[in-house]
């Protein structure tokens, strides 16, 4: 799959000798990036991929080739400009050359979640309009197949991966090693097809074009295609890099869906403007393993991914031998009180240092470096609000992780903490080039360098998500903090009050909830309720790896939620966590009285979730409303029957009794019905 | 060595079953099974029973509980040899013959009970399945230098396909004695497959399974089948299995063979019925 040398080098050349002064008039766009990069950079590594236990490496100059062939082989089966090609798969170079091949001949991609069920799929490739789709393997052909008769528009599937694929009617079909091959024999002649015709539909490329259509996650209902240009994604991505100095020499590990605005401009856009190196993992199972070989310097991880590596340390560290706990316990007392100092240059006693540098050789290096951290000089958390001591956590080790606050819409950054001034709390100042506002609803509203186009097909929706005046509307509530950083509390449309009249956001206390290792996932109800109550999920890891060592015995993830002791244990996490609330003034109503322990996993096939994980609050809401009434009827117990979508699409029905758990405390009701608050407690 | 020239070497070079000899052309009769009987002192296990398995097709091998279905597969890779009757594979025609010989003519197995070595990874266990193919002695594998190392590489990347191709990359330094069931069945399927097998023999690969570790399995046999060209012999109680992945089903009771077809022909035999619903007497 690498390239000859001498071969690399002509392309070089050729590149060099392209036209690129007349193009830039037209602005910028990532097709001309490439050609750039490879004429600068073309012998460096540009792409890695593990296959068959080995890292692979693509050069720049073997990348512009490959997405050239791309390219070439796709416009023979008809792709055009302005076509929009659906891009469906796990992180693959190819699906990310793919992205290029469309951007050399003027085409919109759209990538579409892998894991999103047939019917998702349908709506997106359909709103879309795609007449092409490249896909990774059987199982999202399969899925294209199975909802063909909705997408009258496709006309190709290009796969990736032939397995399993050999006897399927090839009308439609078309392997991409066909496809590529077919481009590389164009590209070698003359006319359509060819090297000049391929640099002049290059050339022909506007900033202006679409780059990408990045459908949204559907948070908040359907999900909609989000509109960048080539010239805006650029500016935002080139902005960005200057403020975190990102260049051709940062690593990176491209793990996080495809169709996410995240890993499009952290793994593509920003790579394409800092030339640096992206690498694929092995398999979806092999991410952490891949993330310690690679070493990123410049990581991503939403606080679910941040919260479970501290779960699995934590979860190892109680097998280690008690001389280790100690060392461990001992060092990290001491990074607590002294590592996020260093790690921002501010004053520290000698003897902290000399601690912390002991820790160091001891605990942190090893630890940073069993989780493939050691390399790492920019990090980012984002996605939703992150736990305090989560937080301060990672950064205690040395790790220089940063929060930013972004959109879709927005191309991801609206805000970013700079260096050495990231607080847990807030999201930072506004990101380089971005404009900010508070409007007097409390929404926060800004424009930006990156700011989208508008959604697909969906004038009307444009206009409600901006300002007549031109700003794009967040949808979170926020404040600014005295030294004039951004605080989100909530979605703005989340954020409600309690019967008494308190602040209720639920979403914060969730997050508080969700520090504790044995809880995964939290609900939490209260909006013009007397209190909060919530509806909890174990953490499977953590509370296996309890049962294991306290031998209690279960024989399903339902029958360890239901088990009393579990029970007890979470009630001690809420405990401590109402502790933590009563602290702080305006969240001190909100400290969780009654709790249920769900029997299944809230999951994204049944809805529950969005594909980014986010809690879809009103549809649980809605599907659990016998837990719900339970929660404040003051009932010990409830019954619930829900549907459960499997893996390959079937439905079955689950039904469980569940506990109420009572925590006592709230102070009218403790009174009124001190029966049941016993029962609960019992 | 850069990684650059690593990645060529494992590239490069030919690939899993890329050196099979075609000379025999699909559905001719691979191995033949003629009027075999076997006796284990007094209890007759097989007793005079004819069948075939055609080149690129998958054979299912049913019965009750002690109907004579694993003494079949035994005596086909030579473990049991039959008192009467004959066994042609490929043509040749044998009467005893060991397991170790019907490896080297291509004949590979898995077994009822997963059969690894529990305290070596799932790479190790699958290389295991290519000493056949190890060409270099022992002196030379002492130093893991120079040909034995080349050979290394070779063997390796094969064994790398298969792990590609069975998705167990994340358990791949992982000892197998670690792993849930579906997942070593999976491993013994992979040391099975990097013998290259022309004939595999698949003594209840599904046994135990929930339902969705046999759905991947049955997607694993069929590819084995369909983009290696391999011939399968499968035995397994899972009928709805059975139906859906065999080309043709051989049916056993106590030793003898009661019907032998199609599927749906199988399915409707009076016999095989009776057989397995029992019938009054």
């Amino acid at each position: 799959m690498s390239a000859a040398i001498p071969e690399a080098e002509n392309f070089t050349q050729g590149a060099v000798q392209a036209p690129a002064p007349a193009a830039a008039a037209s602005g910028e766009t990532f097709a001309r990036l490439l050609d750039l990069h490879a004429a600068d950079r073309g012998a460096r590594p540009a792409w890695r991929h593990k296959d068959r236990g080995v890292w692979q490496t693509w050069t720049w100059a073997e990348t512009r080739r490959e997405a050239r062939a791309m390219a070439s082989g796709l416009a023979a089966l008809g792709v055009k400009r302005g076509d929009c090609i659906s891009i469906i798969g796990f992180n693959r170079p190819r699906l990310y050359w793919a992205v290029m091949a469309a951007h050399a001949l003027g085409a919109t991609p759209a990538p579409v979640y892998a894991d999103a069920v047939a019917d998702e799929l349908a709506f997106v490739c359909a709103h879309a309009g795609a007449r092409f789709a490249v896909v990774q393997d059987q199982e999202q052909v399969d899925k294209l197949l199975a909802v063909a008769d909705q997408l009258p528009e496709l006309r190709g599937i290009i796969y990736d991966e032939p397995r399993g694929l050999r006897d399927y009617d090839h009308g439609r079909l078309h392997a991409l090693d066909q496809v590529m091959a077919r481009g590389r024999e164009r590209l070698a002649a003359q006319g359509v097809g060819g090297e000049a015709w391929l640099d002049a539909e290059i050339a022909a490329g506007r900033g202006a074009d679409l780059s990408v259509i990045l459908y949204t996650s559907g948070t908040t209902g359907r999900s909609k295609g989000v509109m960048i240009s080539h010239e805006r994604a650029v500016a935002a991505a080139r902005s960005t890099c200057q403020f975190d100095r990102l260049d051709e020499r940062e690593e990176v590990l491209a793990y996080l869906p495809l169709a996410w605005v995240g890993d499009h401009y952290l793994t593509f856009a920003q790579a394409m403007v800092a030339g640096f190196c992206v690498c694929c993992p092995e398999s979806a199972d092999t991410v952490t393993e891949d993330l310690r070989e690679i070493g990123p310097t410049y990581y991503f991880a939403p606080p679910r991914v941040l919260e479970s590596l501290l779960t699995r340390i934590t979860i190892r560290m109680q097998d280690a031998g008690r001389f280790k706990q100690w060392l461990y316990r001992r060092c990290i007392a001491v990074a607590r009180r002294h590592g996020e100092a260093i790690l921002e240059g501010r004053p520290t006693p000698v003897a902290g240092r000399l601690a912390y540098a002991l820790g160091e050789a001891l605990i942190y290096g090893p630890l940073k470096n069993t989780l493939g951290f050691s390399k790492i000089r920019v990090a980012y958390t984002a996605g939703e609000a992150i736990g305090p001591e989560l937080f301060s956590w990672y950064r205690s080790l040395g790790i220089n992780l940063k929060q930013l606050y972004g959109q879709t819409e927005a191309f991801l950054f609206v805000t970013a903490q700079p260096d050495g001034r990231a607080r847990p709390d807030t999201v930072g100042p506004p990101a380089p080039g971005v404009d900010l506002r508070i409007a007097d609803d409390g929404e926060v509203q800004f424009r930006s360098p990156g700011m989208f186009t508008g959604y697909f097909r969906e004038d009307d929706k444009t206009r409600e998500a901006m300002t007549p005046d031109g700003w794009v509307k967040t949808g979170d509530a926020g404040f600014f903090t005295s030294d004039g950083d951004l605080k989100i509390i909530d979605r703005a449309k989340d954020v409600g009050r309690l019967a008494g009249g308190a602040l209720f956001a639920p979403k914060y206390i969730e997050n508080r909830l969700k520090f504790y290792p044995n809880i995964k996932e939290v609900v939490a109800f209260g909006d013009g309720r007397a209190d909060v109550a919530c509806f909890v999920n174990i953490d499977l890891t953590a509370v296996a790896a309890w049962a294991e060592r306290n031998n209690v015995v279960y024989a399903s993830y339902q029958e360890l939620a239901a088990h009393p002791q579990v029970a007890e244990l979470l009630r001690q996490d809420i405990v401590a966590a109402n502790a933590a609330l009563a602290q702080e003034e305006a969240m001190a109503p909100s400290q969780v009285r009654r709790f249920i322990i769900l029997h299944k996993e809230l999951d994204p096939d049944d809805g529950e979730l969005t594909r980014t994980q986010k809690v879809r609050r009103g549809f649980i809401a809605e599907r659990y409303a016998p837990l719900v009434r339970a929660l404040y009827d003051g009932s010990a117990e409830a019954d619930i029957t829900t549907e459960v979508t499997f893996e390959d699409g079937r439905k079955g029905q689950l039904s469980a009794r569940l506990r109420v758990h009572d925590l006592g405390g709230g102070q009218a009701r403790a009174a009124s019905r001190p029966a049941q608050a016993n029962r609960g407690l019992s | 060595m850069n990684s650059q020239t690593m990645s060529n070497q494992i590239i490069g070079g030919p690939g899993l079953f890329s050196r099979r000899d075609d000379s025999m052309a699909k559905g001719e009769p691979l191995l033949t099974v003629e009027n075999v009987s076997l006796r284990f002192g007094g209890v007759r296990a097989i007793s005079d029973v004819s069948f075939d398995i055609r080149k690129g097709e998958v054979r299912a091998i049913i019965g009750p509980n002690g109907a004579g279905k694993t003494s079949m597969l035994n005596v086909i890779n030579g473990f049991y040899h039959p008192q009467e009757g004959r066994i042609s594979f490929r043509g040749q025609t044998r009467r005893r013959m060991r397991p170790s010989h019907a490896a080297a003519q291509g004949i590979s197995r898995t077994f009822q009970n997963v059969a690894l070595f529990k305290g070596m990874s799932t790479l190790d266990n699958i290389m295991a399945g290519r000493t056949l193919h190890m060409k270099r002695g022992f002196f030379w594998q002492l130093w893991r230098h120079g040909p034995a190392l080349d050979e290394e590489i070779r063997h390796r990347r094969v064994v790398e396909e298969i792990i590609d191709f069975l998705e167990i990359e994340a358990v791949r330094k992982t000892p197998v004695g670690k792993l849930p069931y579906g997942l070593q069945k999976r491993v013994e399927l992979g040391r099975a497959l990097a013998m290259e097998p022309d004939l595999l023999l698949l003594d209840e690969p599904m046994a135990g399974m929930n339902l969705e570790e046999k759905e991947d399995m049955c997607r694993f046999i069929l590819d084995v089948n369909n983009a290696f060209g391999v011939t399968i012999a499968l035995i397994e109680h899972d009928m709805g299995v059975v139906m859906d992945l065999s080309d043709r089903v051989v049916v056993l009771e106590y030793g003898r063979k009661i019907a032998d077809g199609a599927p749906d022909e199988v399915k409707a035999s009076q016999a095989v019925i009776d057989a397995y619903l029992g019938v009054a007497h």
